[in-house]
């Protein structure tokens, strides 16, 4: 049996303390298997974006074990966090983060600059992974001379630049227009269906039919979990998609 | 991740924004620029201060009578200047020069010009008081002994008189006797308000005939054999002049300030003359280091502005595997390079502007205040760059890339 890509136990995150005391998760038991492409829904306010972040260890839980790919992130150190989030985690976020009057190819580059990969096998990765995301031609462009759908497909390509074992993706479409949604959705379906393992954050239900499976949060505690489609076949959601788009 | 990577990132990080880097390398530019160019500005005035105390004599000490028209008992006589001579009494003296002078009203055909110094001394003088001849001969002691009535006139004299007209060999009329002119003496650079072009040297015996009669010697220049022995020269003098003036004066009292007479020396007027040229350059470098703080605040200011607005950069590059000591490397090597080229263009622009004359100093580079601005820059470059870099450094990158 293969290691999960993710394994958390019991995650509780609590902010404030006394009177203003926020229980933002109520502890929440997840696994996610290699090749998943799961998706985590909820309303804003329902914890899932501390979910993410303590999934892509920006942040550590008050309470609870996080495996990461067999890693226990939650038992690591400033330095050691810096490789896993460089090597482990791929992210993406709903405002893109793009390093801004920094091309896009330099972009994608970044992370294996920190991977200390040596500046040739850089440019050709990450040539390759802006291929992947159909943005070949537009390597040279500043983020400010991108479409959002296109910076947000840079953001993608500099995420799985690295070979992660988990590809993290917060609202990865909350700021774009529906044409846009549906470019990157695609980026995502392609990318599961060359066996990512993929989590998505979102609120939007369009995103979360896609997916193959279903984590419905609600005030910090996992209310539903649904398989949509089987974990070793192309997501179903993405020819769903196609027909609808 | 390599040092070679890290510089290249800290060279992409300054380029993005041209306009700040530049304006920050300015700031220091003008710093550094300022406390050199303004030390050198001091340091040349004081230069130039000695180079003219120098041009007067340091080897020498003036012996002069504090009792103006006094009895004749206190009075500076010819017979003290022979006295301070004697080779065993005052070994290191190498040639005594009385002086006699008085202001006269020198004519030439119908010309008058009125001198402040008509000055009557033995041709000793010349040299002791480093007053070179610029064309012509000076008189030689025979015309001393004899009495004859030559002169020596000052360029502004020349000036006055012979306008066009080469003055040797013509007679002039000073006070009422004629006097030839020998020589003319070189231009000498003024130290002060008296013009000390405005002069005329004649024989002390035909002066003393004309002008000033046989009575007191305003002063006695005593040349040293060498400037280091000026000390020594002063108390042989003084030791002499004491025995002469106990002897005629019958004065007790031995206290310097009831000594009768008082003696310049030219190396303690440079020694203060430097003293004072020191304290304005300590004044200038003041006011330029205040300059060069006022630049390092401007850096702080830079430095903190670019990493308090780049902390969401920070954030991302911490979510995408930068650990913290790559990220405060990048920071520092950004603020060190501004410093380090504000700081090489400001040495660069101080010398460029060190070649000018400035207010009418030519100014002269110390080194220890190229070191002194350059390593005061780079280190509050460092200090004040890598400060708010390691607070963002340091950041939880989810904190970091909240922040806006």
């Amino acid at each position: 049996m293969t290691r999960p890509v993710l394994e958390v136990r019991d995650l509780k995150k609590i902010y404030g303390e006394g009177e203003a005391t926020v229980h933002a998760l109520r502890g929440v038991s997840l696994t996610v298997e290699r090749g998943d492409y799961v998706a985590i829904m909820g309303s804003s306010g329902s914890g899932k974006s501390t979910l993410m972040n303590i999934l892509g260890a920006l942040d550590v839980p008050t309470h609870g074990s996080y495996h990461l790919d067999g890693v226990d992130v939650s038992k690591l150190a400033d330095r050691q966090l810096a490789l896993a989030r460089n090597r482990l985690i791929g992210f993406i976020f709903q405002a893109f983060n793009l390093i801004p009057r920094t091309s896009a190819v330099a972009n994608v580059e970044l992370p294996l600059a920190y991977a200390g990969v040596k500046p040739k096998e850089r440019r050709r990765r990450a040539l390759a992974a802006l291929e992947v995301v159909g943005l070949a031609d537009r390597a040279r462009h500043e983020p400010n001379q991108l479409s959002g759908g296109q910076q947000q497909r840079v953001a993608v390509a500099r995420a799985l630049v690295t070979e992660p074992a988990l590809l993290l993706a917060d609202e990865p479409t909350g700021n774009l227009d529906s044409h846009s949604t549906h470019e990157v959705l695609n980026v995502f379906d392609q990318l599961s269906g060359a066996g990512r393992t993929i989590v998505i954050i979102t609120h939007e239900p369009e995103v979360g039919a896609r997916a193959k499976r279903l984590i419905r949060l609600v005030d910090g505690q996992i209310v539903e979990d649904s398989r949509q489609s089987p974990l070793h076949l192309p997501p179903v959601g993405a020819f769903a998609g196609r027909h609808a788009g | 991740m390599s040092f070679k990577e890290v510089i290249r990132f800290a060279l992409r990080g300054l380029s993005a924004n041209k306009l700040r880097s530049a304006l920050t390398m300015l700031g220091i530019l003008i710093g550094v620029a300022a406390v050199i160019l303004l030390v050198a500005v001091g340091n040349g005035s004081a230069k130039a201060i000695s180079s003219r105390i120098e041009a007067l004599g340091t080897n020498t000490i003036t012996v002069m009578s504090t009792n103006r028209g006094g009895s004749a008992s206190t009075a500076l006589t010819t017979d003290m200047a022979a006295a301070i001579t004697d080779p065993t009494m005052a070994p290191d003296v190498k040639s005594v020069s009385p002086v006699v002078s008085s202001s006269a009203t020198i004519t030439y055909e119908g010309t008058d010009h009125s001198v402040n110094s008509f000055v009557g001394t033995t041709p000793s003088w010349f040299t002791a008081s480093n007053t070179p001849i610029g064309t012509g001969s000076g008189f030689t002691a025979d015309d001393e002994a004899q009495g004859r009535r030559v002169v020596v006139l000052g360029q502004t004299v020349v000036e006055e008189l012979f306008p066009g007209v080469d003055p040797i060999n013509k007679q002039v009329t000073v006070g009422g006797a004629l006097f030839t002119v020998v020589g003319v003496l070189k231009e000498k650079s003024s130290t002060g308000f008296q013009d000390a072009n405005d002069t005329a040297i004649a024989p002390l015996s035909a002066v003393r005939q004309v002008l000033t009669g046989y009575g007191a010697l305003n002063s006695i220049l005593v040349e040293a054999k060498d400037p280091g022995k000026v000390d020594a020269v002063e108390a042989e003098v003084s030791t002499i002049l004491d025995q002469r003036l106990t002897l005629t004066a019958q004065s007790s009292t031995r206290s310097s300030s009831n000594t009768p007479y008082r003696i310049q020396n030219a190396s303690q007027l440079l020694a203060t003359q430097t003293a004072t040229a020191d304290t304005f350059t300590t004044l200038l470098g003041a006011v330029a280091a205040i300059s060069l703080l006022v630049g390092g605040i401007g850096i702080t200011n830079i430095m903190l502005v670019t990493v308090t607005e780049r902390t969401r950069e920070i954030g991302i590059r911490k979510a995408l595997g930068a650990p913290r000591r790559v990220i405060l490397n990048q920071f520092l090597i950004e603020a060190t390079l501004l410093s380090v080229i504000g700081g090489v263009l400001g040495v660069a622009a101080a010398l460029i502007g060190s070649s000018f004359e400035i207010v009418g100093v030519k100014p002269v580079i110390v080194p220890s205040s190229i070191g002194l601005a350059l390593g005061v820059s780079i280190a509050i470059g460092l200090f004040f760059g890598g400060l708010p870099a390691s607070r963002a450094a340091r950041l939880r990158p989810i904190d970091a890339l909240r922040y806006e």
